[in-house]
């Protein structure tokens, strides 16, 4: 049965609503407040603790809360009220870290990144150095104001991936995740992509999908899934894309909250726990990722960045960046780790096993 | 003993009928399992048979596990529906279809 105790406010985020768990401490609290095992234990128990980081193969950037959407599984307690944004000095910060190393490839997260006023200036810089970018784009931002509407166009000019939530081919399911109307809008934008040669066959515009659960458990078969929205896009909706990347929920911020709300927490943690893979473990994308905050901090993902848990090294900010110094850095690690380790593993690119 | 046939916390003990025969137990998850595995149909075109013959026979543990498993398997609300469906469909045909059975015994019974 749907709680009435979640009284979550579609159009604010969370902190905005001044709920105790917005806040990165309480969260971490809570997640430690039960006697459930340890994720260190665990990685202990498959050799793999301290978890070592390897090269750093992507440059993730968290452009911003800021976002047109207030999704209930946010794991950014992202939405329009948010303020905080990267400015250009910052991204500038950055562009000269990309200068000093050779990772290739950068990936723009929010937020909706396309939201931050130094967007384009930002992808402008990085598709001139040559670098391989991501945008995950929420789809409907491209509809949601008319300075958006040749987003395709810019993102197709500089051949950006575009990665993009579509928790569902069924507008039920995407519109009780993401808001009312979400659906149709995301709908009209994976065509607009379409039109101009995205997610074809033949061509080298990369349009790829993410799924996740819109509920308290975990993605089945990520290749299914990716065969079932194929078909079901296309035979509705005429929609072609390349990949489908199923992505676990993580235990924090307003998926937090929703389990909390709807006393589904203790299960759903079991259930992550249980389903703890040491292929996973090997493959968890912080090995490889170095995740920059709106405010210039370096986190070992994205997921410790909304909870305030900065890098293990000495320089903790892009001014100071040092590819060698991140190296074999020991990754932080606490309770939400259990999302990425869960059965075939999850990550901004789906599955890692 | 709870004063209930049913409990939901009985259906994650389905494992311990092994305990009281743990051959045929045995053998039964093997089977169970391997039934359920991609095959000419698809992990979730079994579930929502699954889901269909659950609400057919009328068990509440398997109503639970093959909703949650449906969803998870990407099924949608209408496809779950549909199935029950087939499953209603075929239950009323079955009841009506002795309707024959019944029209033929009055006409043998009666001048
Ligand atoms: S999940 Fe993405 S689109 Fe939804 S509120 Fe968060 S940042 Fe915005
Ligand atoms: S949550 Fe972040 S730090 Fe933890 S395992 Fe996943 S990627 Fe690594």
């Amino acid at each position: 049965m749907k709680s009435e105790v979640n009284t979550v406010n579609n159009n604010i985020s969370s902190l905005a609503q001044a709920k105790p768990l917005a806040s990165p401490a309480v969260q971490i609290d809570f997640l430690n407040s039960d006697d459930l095992i340890k994720f260190e234990t665990k990685l202990e128990s498959s050799a793999l603790y301290p978890l070592v980081s390897s090269d750093i193969d992507i440059f993730q950037v968290n452009l911003g809360k800021m976002c047109n959407q207030v999704c209930k599984h946010c794991h950014v307690d992202a939405g329009p009220d948010r303020k905080e944004i990267m400015t250009k000095e910052t991204m500038q910060l950055c562009l000269d870290a990309l200068d000093s190393c050779n990772i290739s490839t950068v990936d723009l997260t929010g937020g909706a990144p396309e939201m931050n006023p130094n967007f384009r200036w930002f992808i402008e810089e990085l598709s001139q150095r040559g670098k391989h970018i991501i945008v995950r784009c929420n789809l409907t931002i491209i509809l949601a104001n008319n300075k958006y509407h040749d987003l395709p166009d810019f993102f197709a000019k500089h051949k950006v991936e575009v990665v993009s939530s579509l928790p569902h081919f069924s507008a039920k399911r995407t519109d009780s995740q993401r808001g009312k109307g979400v659906f149709e809008k995301s709908i009209e934008a994976l065509q607009m992509l379409n039109a101009i040669g995205y997610g074809k066959a033949d061509s080298e515009l990369r349009l790829n999908l993410v799924y996740n659960p819109s509920g308290a458990f975990l993605p089945d078969d990520q290749k299914g899934l990716e065969n079932e929205f194929k078909r079901r896009l296309k035979n509705n909706f005429d929609i072609d894309f390349n990949e489908l990347f199923a992505i676990t929920n993580l235990p924090i911020s307003r998926f937090l909250e929703y389990l909390v709300d709807t006393e589904k927490y203790e299960d759903y943690m079991q259930e992550l726990i249980d389903a703890y893979n040491p292929e996973a473990a090997k493959g968890v994308m912080c090995r490889n990722t170095i995740s920059i905050g709106w405010d210039g901090f370096l986190y070992d993902c994205d997921f410790n960045q909304m909870l305030d848990l900065k890098v293990n090294t000495a320089s903790q900010h892009i001014r100071d960046f040092n590819a060698e110094d991140l190296h074999s850095r020991e990754i932080i690690v606490n309770q939400h780790c259990f999302g990425c380790t869960a059965g075939s593993g999850s990550s901004c690119g789906g599955t890692t096993t | 003993m709870d004063n209930s046939y049913y409990d939901p916390k009985d259906l994650k003990k389905f494992g311990n009928i092994t305990e009281w025969q743990p051959k045929l137990g045995e053998k039964f998850f093997d089977y169970y399992g391997e039934v359920f595995k991609e095959g000419a149909l698809t992990a979730r075109e079994k579930s929502l048979i699954a889901l269909a013959v659950s609400h057919a026979v009328h068990c509440p543990y398997c109503i639970d596990a093959y909703t949650s498993d449906s969803l998870k398997k990407g099924a949608d609300e209408e496809q779950m529906m549909e199935a029950i469906h087939v499953a209603a469909a075929i239950k009323s045909g079955a009841v009506l279809v002795h309707g024959v059975q019944m029209m033929n015994k009055a006409d043998d019974i009666t001048m």
